[in-house]
C-alpha cells in the first residue's frame, strides 16, 4: 500500500491541454474518487497514473517513487477497465492467473493466490469458465479478482459499474466498497455518477473541463460546496439555482422574491448573487412563499414536486404527501442555515 | 406417430429453421432466395464439373460432340489419370509446389504479423504512412517485377531452385497478409494490451499471449490466402524455374502436356483436378475461421 501524489499535473495532446495543472494528494489506503462530467478528464488523469498517458508536465509519485519515466508494470499497481478487458481466450482461472505467471510465480503460489481471490468474490464455481459464460456481474468480479491477485500498491477503477444494469451497479458498490474495508488498498475510482462518488468515496475530486474543482469527503462537498459547479454536480436531484442579489441582509431573486440568507453570507449587500437550495430543504408551511406546481412525481417515499418558484423553475422533494395537483400553488420556506451563497460572477461561495 | 412426437419434431425443427414469416410466401421466397442460388451453384461448380468429367473421358468421346453428349461420360477411363500419375514427374511436381507454398505461407505469415502488429499497435512515428505504402507495394503487379526480381535471383545464384519461389512470393504475399491482419489487429479491444501492459507483459509477451491467439481466424485466414496465392501462382514460377523436376503445378502441367500444338486435355483436366484438391481440403478445413475473420471482430 502506498499514497499518491499527484502534484501540478499537466496534459497536452498537441496544442489542446486538457488537464491544467491537477494537484491531489491521495493517503494511504484511502479510497477516492475523481468524478465529473465526460470530457473533464477524469479518466486521463486514471491512466496517466497507471501509465498508459505520458505525462506532459508535473509529477505524479506513488509511495516516494516518482513514477512519470516508470513503465506501467513496474508501478505496482492494478487496474479494471469499464469494459472488464478480461482476455477471452483465457478462463476464468487464467485471467487471474495471467500476471503472476509472468513473474515465474510456482503454481503452488499462483494457486494459493487465485485461490483466495476466488473465495473472497464468490468466484470458485466459475474458475473453469471463459468470460463469454459470464453475466456481467461475474465479468466485473473476475476482473477485480484480477486486480486483487497482484495484491498492488494502488488500485485503479475506471468507470467500472457502468455496464451494468441499475439494481446491480447498487450491488456491486456495496462490494467493491466492503472489498477496500477488506484490503485497505489505496482506490483510485473514476466515474461520472456521482451517487457513485457520494456512496463509496473516503474522499471525491470534483474535476470539471481539466481543473479539479473541489477536493473533499463526501457530505464536505454536499454540505459545503465551494462553487456553483460542485453545488449543482452533487446531489441528486441537483441543487435549485435562484438569481438575484444580495441587498439589506437578505437575498432579493430577479422577480423580487425575499429570500432569507444564511448569517455567513451577510454583510455583502449590492452583490450579484446566486441563491442555492437543494430540493430537500424546501419545508412545507402555511405562511411560506407561493410555488406553482408544474409537475408532481410521487416516489412513494418522497414527493418530487417541479415548481416555479421566485421566478425560477425549481424542484422540491417532500417527505409529506402533497395533495395539490400540478397548476396550483403550495407555501413554502426555505431554512436559511441549510441555504448556500454564491458569487454571481465568479461562482464561488460566499460565507464560510 | 403421436402428436407428442410430431410436437416435438416441430419444437426440434423450429430451433435450426428461422421461424417462417406470415408475409413470406413460399413462391417469394423462391424467386428471391432459391433460384438465385441455384444460378450461384450451377456457375460456381460447373467448372469443376467440367474438369472432372474430362480428366475420366477416353479422347474418342471428347473430339466428337456430336456423337456423344459434352455433358456426360459414356464410357469413363482412368487412362488420362494414369498417364499423368505415372509417365509425368506430376507426383514430384505436387511435392515441390506443397513445399514452396507451404514454406513462402510461413514466411510471409510470419513478417506479416511482426508488420501488422508494429504498424497497428506499436504507432511509431509514420506508422499510417508505412500501412499504406504496404498497401500499395500490393497493387504492383508482378509482370512488372519479374524482370528485375529475375536479375536479383541470377545474382544470388538461385536461378532454378525452389528457394528462388520461396524468396520471391513474398514480394506479394507479405503486402496482403499485412494489410489484413492490420485490419484484424484493430478489431482486438486496445484495452486488452493496456491491461495486459499493467499485468506486466512486455510487448512481445502481449504479442505471444494476448493478440495471437485472439487473431488466430486472421491468421489462418492470412495463411489461406498465401496458400492459394502461391499455389496457384504462374509468372515467377514460369521464369524462375527450368528444370522438368522442379516445376510447380500449375506451370508443369502446362508446358509438360502441352506437347507442341497438341493439348492432352484429358490429362491436364486430371492435373488441375488433383491439383486443386489440396486446396480445397485446407479450405474445409478452416471456412468458419476464415468466414469469421471476414466478418470481423473478436467477441468477448
Amino acid at each position: 500500500m502506498a499514497n499518491v501524489s499527484i502534484r501540478n499535473v499537466r496534459k497536452r495532446f498537441g496544442s489542446t491541454e486538457i488537464l491544467h495543472g491537477v494537484d491531489v494528494e491521495i493517503d494511504d489506503g484511502e479510497f477516492v474518487i475523481l468524478v465529473g462530467p465526460s470530457g473533464c478528464g477524469k479518466s486521463t488523469l486514471l491512466r496517466m497514473i497507471a501509465g498508459l498517458e505520458n505525462i506532459s508536465s508535473g509529477e505524479i509519485a506513488i509511495g516516494d517513487r516518482v513514477v512519470n519515466n516508470i513503465a506501467p508494470k513496474e508501478r505496482d499497481i492494478a487496474m479494471v477497465f469499464q469494459n472488464y478487458a478480461l482476455y477471452p481466450h483465457m478462463t476464468v482461472r487464467d485471467n487471474m492467473a495471467f500476471s503472476l505467471s509472468l513473474t515465474n510465480a510456482s503454481k503452488a503460489e499462483i494457486d494459493e493466490k487465485v485461490g483466495r481471490a476466488a473465495q473472497i468474490l464468490g468466484l470458485n464455481p466459475y474458475l473453469a469458465r471463459y468470460p463469454r459464460q459470464l453475466s456481467g456481474g461475474q465479468r466485473q468480479r473476475v476482473a477485480m479478482g484480477r486486480a486483487i491477485v497482484r495484491d498492488p500498491q494502488v488500485f485503479l477503477f475506471d468507470e467500472p459499474l457502468s455496464n451494468l444494469d441499475a439494481k446491480l451497479r447498487v450491488a456491486m458498490r456495496a462490494e467493491i466498497k466492503e472489498l477496500h474495508q477488506r484490503l485497505q488498498t489505496t482506490t483510485v475510482y473514476v466515474t461520472h455518477d456521482q451517487i457513485e462518488a457520494m456512496t463509496m468515496a473516503d474522499k471525491i475530486v470534483v474535476m470539471n473541463a481539466g481543473n479539479v474543482e473541489q477536493i473533499g469527503a463526501p457530505l464536505d462537498l454536499y454540505d459545503k460546496p465551494n462553487n456553483l459547479f460542485v453545488a449543482g454536480f452533487i446531489g441528486s436531484p441537483a441543487m435549485n439555482f435562484v438569481k438575484g442579489k444580495v441587498a439589506d441582509g437578505a437575498f432579493t431573486a430577479e422577480d423580487g422574491t425575499i429570500l432569507p440568507l444564511p448569517p455567513s453570507a451577510a454583510g455583502q449587500d449590492g452583490r450579484p448573487a446566486v441563491y442555492g437550495i437543494r430540493p430537500e430543504h424546501f419545508r412545507l408551511a402555511g405562511d411560506g412563499l407561493p410555488a406553482r406546481i408544474t409537475v408532481l412525481e410521487p416516489t412513494g417515499s418522497e414527493t418530487q414536486v417541479m415548481a416555479h418558484f421566485a421566478g425560477t423553475p425549481i424542484i422540491g422533494a417532500f417527505r409529506e404527501r402533497i395533495a395539490a395537483k400540478p397548476g396550483e400553488t403550495i407555501r413554502v420556506s426555505v431554512d436559511p442555515m441549510a441555504a448556500h451563497v454564491f458569487d454571481g460572477a465568479t461562482g464561488q461561495r460566499i460565507g464560510a | 406417430m403421436t402428436n407428442a412426437t410430431v410436437e416435438d419434431a416441430a419444437q426440434g425443427a423450429n430451433i435450426d429453421v428461422p421461424e417462417h414469416m406470415a408475409w413470406d410466401s413460399r413462391a417469394r421466397r423462391t424467386i428471391t432466395i432459391y433460384i438465385p442460388l441455384s444460378i450461384f451453384i450451377v456457375v460456381l461448380l460447373f467448372p469443376f464439373y467440367w474438369m472432372a468429367i474430362t480428366s475420366v473421358k477416353p479422347d474418342y468421346e471428347m473430339y466428337d460432340y456430336k456423337k456423344y453428349n459434352p455433358f456426360w461420360v459414356g464410357s469413363p477411363t482412368l487412362d488420362n489419370i494414369k498417364k499423368l500419375l505415372f509417365d509425368t514427374d506430376y507426383p514430384q511436381w505436387l511435392i515441390t509446389t506443397m513445399g514452396i507454398a507451404t514454406a513462402a505461407t510461413f514466411l510471409s505469415v510470419f513478417a506479416s504479423v511482426l508488420a501488422a502488429y508494429a504498424i497497428e499497435r506499436l504507432r511509431f512515428k509514420g506508422a499510417q504512412h508505412v500501412g499504406l505504402a504496404i498497401y500499395l507495394a500490393y497493387l504492383v503487379p508482378p509482370t512488372i517485377l519479374f524482370i528485375p526480381l529475375a536479375t536479383m535471383i541470377f545474382q544470388f545464384g538461385l536461378f532454378d531452385s525452389p528457394l528462388a519461389l520461396i524468396l520471391t512470393y513474398p514480394t506479394t504475399l507479405v503486402p496482403f497478409c499485412t494489410w489484413l491482419l492490420i485490419g484484424y489487429f484493430k478489431s482486438i479491444p486496445y484495452e486488452l494490451e493496456e491491461c495486459a501492459l499493467i499485468d506486466g507483459a512486455s510487448r512481445l509477451q502481449i504479442l505471444r499471449r494476448i493478440t495471437l491467439p485472439l487473431a488466430v481466424p486472421g491468421l489462418i485466414s492470412a495463411g489461406i490466402f498465401a496458400f492459394t496465392l502461391s499455389w496457384n501462382e504462374f509468372i515467377y514460377a514460369l521464369a524462375f524455374i527450368q528444370s522438368t523436376e522442379k516445376k510447380t503445378v500449375p506451370v508443369a502441367i502446362l508446358t509438360e502436356l502441352v506437347t507442341g500444338d497438341v493439348f492432352q486435355w484429358g490429362s491436364l483436366m486430371a492435373g488441375s483436378l488433383l491439383g486443386s484438391v489440396p486446396v480445397a481440403i485446407i479450405y474445409s478445413f478452416f471456412v468458419e475461421y476464415y468466414v469469421s475473420s471476414m466478418t470481423g471482430a473478436v467477441k468477448e
